[in-house]
C-alpha cells in the first residue's frame, strides 16, 4: 500500500508524484514551421533544428512526416510530444487501414483528431507542448490548419508557428495568391524562412520543404539558404560616428 | 516662528519615497492608472543621400486607442530627427529635453549640431534612469560627417544600423526590411520601403495602427512628410456634413469677425538694454 503524502503550495494540495508526471515546461524545442496552399496542394517549410534550452544540440531532426496518404504534418514544440503524437496517428491510421473499406482518413479528419487530443491534454493541466500544422490534399480539396497546444484550432490559406507568427505572417498576409505555382511558393517560403534565419535566434541554416499534392507527399533533401552579410555599413559600422557603437 | 520640517526634494533621479504606500493601496483594491503608451512601429533606414525615418500615429492606453493621430517623429535639430516608442511622456520629455540642450551647444560651438552628439546625450540620460525612463528612439539625420541612424534601448545601449526597427510592431517591420533591403537605394525607393514597413506594423500589430508619418533628411535639406499614408480612412462619412435635427429652427447663419478695439500706437522708446 502506498501513501502519498500531499504537499500544499499555492494552487491547493497536490500530490507530489502525480506532479512529476505533468508536462510543465519544454525542453528539446523545434522553432518555426512556415506552410502556404499553392495551385497543386499544400507546400511546408521547417528547418532542422533541435534546441536543449540555448543550445542547438540536435541538426538533424525532420520535423515535418507524412500521415498516411492524404496528410502532411509539421510540429514545433516538443520534440518528444511531437513523437508521441506521432504515435498516437499511427494506431489512429493502422485502425482506419484495418476497416479495409477502400476509404482513409483525410486532413480534415486527422486535424479534428488532432484538435480533440491537445484540447483534452490542456484540460488535465498536461499538454502536449506543440503548435502543430497539418495539410493535406484529398480527392482535389486542398487543407491546411493549424492546432496549438492549448487546442485553439483554425484553417487558413497560411500559417506559421513559433516566431513565424511575428516574422513570416507579414510577408505572407502581403504576397501571398490564390495560385501560385510550385517555384514561386517554394520561393515565398525561402523568403519567410531566410528572414527567420536572420532573425530567430534557435533557427539554423539547414531546412527542408515538404510538398503534398494528390499524387503523395514528398520531402525535400536538406539544404541551405544564401544569406547576405556583406553590407557596407556591417563592415565599418561606426565611420564618422567615432566613439559610438 | 512656527517650526515647520521643510522637505528639500532629493538631488535628482526618481524618488522612490512612494512605492510602499502605493503597494499598500494596490492591495487595498485601487487600481493604477496606466501609462499612454505608444505601442508603435518606428523604422529608420540609410538611403543613398541620406536617412529616411517612419512610425506609425497611434497611442495606445492598455486597449484603448487614446490617439488616433499622434506625432512620433520628433524634431532634435534642422538635421536630426528622432522616433519614439515606449512611454509617450518619456519620449517626448527625453527629445524635448536633448533637443534643448543641442540648441544650446550648437549656439556655443557656432557648428551644426551631430547625430553622435544626440545620441551621447540620450544614452548618457537613459542609462542613468537605469531603464525607469521607457523610451526606445530611433536617431537619425544627416551632419558634417555624413547620413547616421542609431537605435537606442530604454537602458541606455545604442546600435549603429543601416536599417532599424523599434516598438511592439518592430518584427513585422523588420521582416519587410530583411526581405527588401538594398544598399544605395533612391529616394522613392526609400520612401516607398520604409511606408511598406509601417503598413507591415499597422496591419499586423495590434499597437499599431492609422497612419504613416514620413521624415527624410538630407545633406543641407530636411522633409517631413506627416501623414504620407492613410490606409484607414473613416469608412461612411456623411456627404451633408453637419445635420441639425428636426426641432431645431436655423434661422441665420453668419459669422461676425470680431473688430480690433484696442489701437496701438507706436510712442516712446524701447525698452532700454
Amino acid at each position: 500500500m502506498t501513501f502519498t503524502i500531499p504537499i500544499e503550495n499555492g494552487n491547493g494540495v497536490k500530490n507530489a508524484e502525480a506532479d512529476s508526471q505533468r508536462t510543465l515546461y519544454p525542453y528539446v524545442t523545434g522553432t518555426s514551421v512556415v506552410a502556404i496552399k499553392y495551385k497543386d496542394g499544400i507546400l511546408m517549410a521547417s528547418d532542422m533544428g533541435g534546441s536543449y534550452g540555448s543550445t542547438l544540440r540536435y541538426k538533424n531532426i525532420e520535423r515535418m512526416k507524412a500521415i498516411g496518404k492524404h496528410s502532411l504534418l509539421g510540429a514545433s514544440g516538443e520534440i518528444s510530444d511531437f513523437q508521441e503524437i506521432l504515435r498516437y496517428l499511427d494506431e489512429l491510421m493502422l485502425n482506419d487501414n484495418m476497416w479495409d473499406d477502400g476509404n482513409s482518413l483525410g486532413p480534415k479528419e486527422v486535424h479534428n483528431y488532432l484538435t480533440r487530443v491537445m484540447y483534452n491534454r490542456r484540460n488535465k493541466f498536461n499538454p502536449l507542448w506543440n503548435t502543430l500544422v497539418l495539410g493535406g490534399v484529398k480527392n482535389g480539396e486542398k487543407y491546411l490548419g493549424m492546432v496549438s497546444m492549448i487546442g485553439v484550432s483554425f484553417e487558413d490559406n497560411h500559417v506559421a508557428t513559433g516566431f513565424g507568427n511575428h516574422l513570416a505572417r507579414p510577408i505572407l498576409r502581403d504576397e501571398w495568391r490564390e495560385d501560385l505555382s510550385f517555384e514561386e511558393g517554394v520561393k515565398l517560403l525561402e523568403k519567410c524562412m531566410r528572414v527567420l534565419l536572420y532573425r530567430d535566434r534557435s533557427a539554423i541554416n539547414k531546412l527542408q520543404i515538404a510538398k503534398m499534392t494528390e499524387e503523395g507527399v514528398t520531402v525535400s533533401e536538406p539544404y541551405s539558404l544564401k544569406t547576405f552579410w556583406d553590407f557596407k555599413a556591417f563592415t565599418n559600422p561606426t565611420v564618422g560616428a567615432e566613439g559610438s557603437w | 516662528m512656527s517650526q515647520t520640517a521643510v522637505d528639500v526634494p532629493p538631488k535628482g533621479g526618481f524618488s522612490f519615497d512612494l512605492c510602499k504606500r502605493n503597494d499598500m493601496l494596490t492591495q487595498k483594491g485601487l487600481k493604477a492608472p496606466s501609462f499612454l503608451k505608444t505601442g508603435t512601429t518606428i523604422v529608420g533606414l540609410i538611403f543613398k543621400d541620406g536617412v529616411i525615418l517612419g512610425a506609425d500615429t497611434r497611442a495606445t492606453e492598455g486597449p484603448i486607442v487614446a490617439d488616433k493621430n499622434c506625432e512620433k517623429i520628433h524634431y532634435m535639430a534642422p538635421n536630426i530627427y528622432c522616433c519614439g516608442a515606449g512611454t509617450a511622456a518619456d519620449t517626448e520629455a527625453v527629445t524635448d529635453m536633448v533637443s534643448s540642450q543641442l540648441r544650446l551647444h550648437r549656439y556655443q560651438t557656432g557648428r551644426d549640431s551631430r547625430v553622435i552628439t544626440a545620441l551621447t546625450l540620450l544614452k548618457k540620460h537613459l542609462f542613468s534612469y537605469q531603464g525607469h525612463v521607457s523610451a526606445a528612439l530611433v536617431l537619425g539625420g544627416v551632419d558634417i560627417t555624413g547620413p547616421h541612424l542609431h537605435t537606442i534601448y530604454p537602458h541606455g545601449s545604442t546600435d549603429t544600423l543601416p536599417f532599424a526597427t523599434m516598438g511592439s510592431g518592430s518584427l513585422a517591420a523588420m521582416s519587410v526590411f530583411e526581405a527588401k533591403y538594398k544598399e544605395g537605394l533612391t529616394r522613392d525607393e526609400g520612401i516607398k520601403l520604409v511606408a511598406e514597413a509601417i503598413c507591415s506594423g499597422i496591419f499586423n500589430d495590434l499597437g499599431s495602427g492609422s497612419n504613416v508619418d514620413i521624415c527624410v533628411i538630407t545633406k543641407g535639406n530636411k522633409e517631413y512628410l506627416r501623414n504620407y499614408m492613410e490606409p484607414n480612412p473613416r469608412t461612411y462619412v456623411s456627404s451633408k456634413g453637419y445635420s441639425f435635427t428636426k426641432k431645431t429652427e436655423v434661422l441665420l447663419t453668419k459669422i461676425t469677425p470680431l473688430l480690433e478695439r484696442v489701437e496701438i500706437t507706436e510712442v516712446g522708446e524701447a525698452m532700454e538694454e
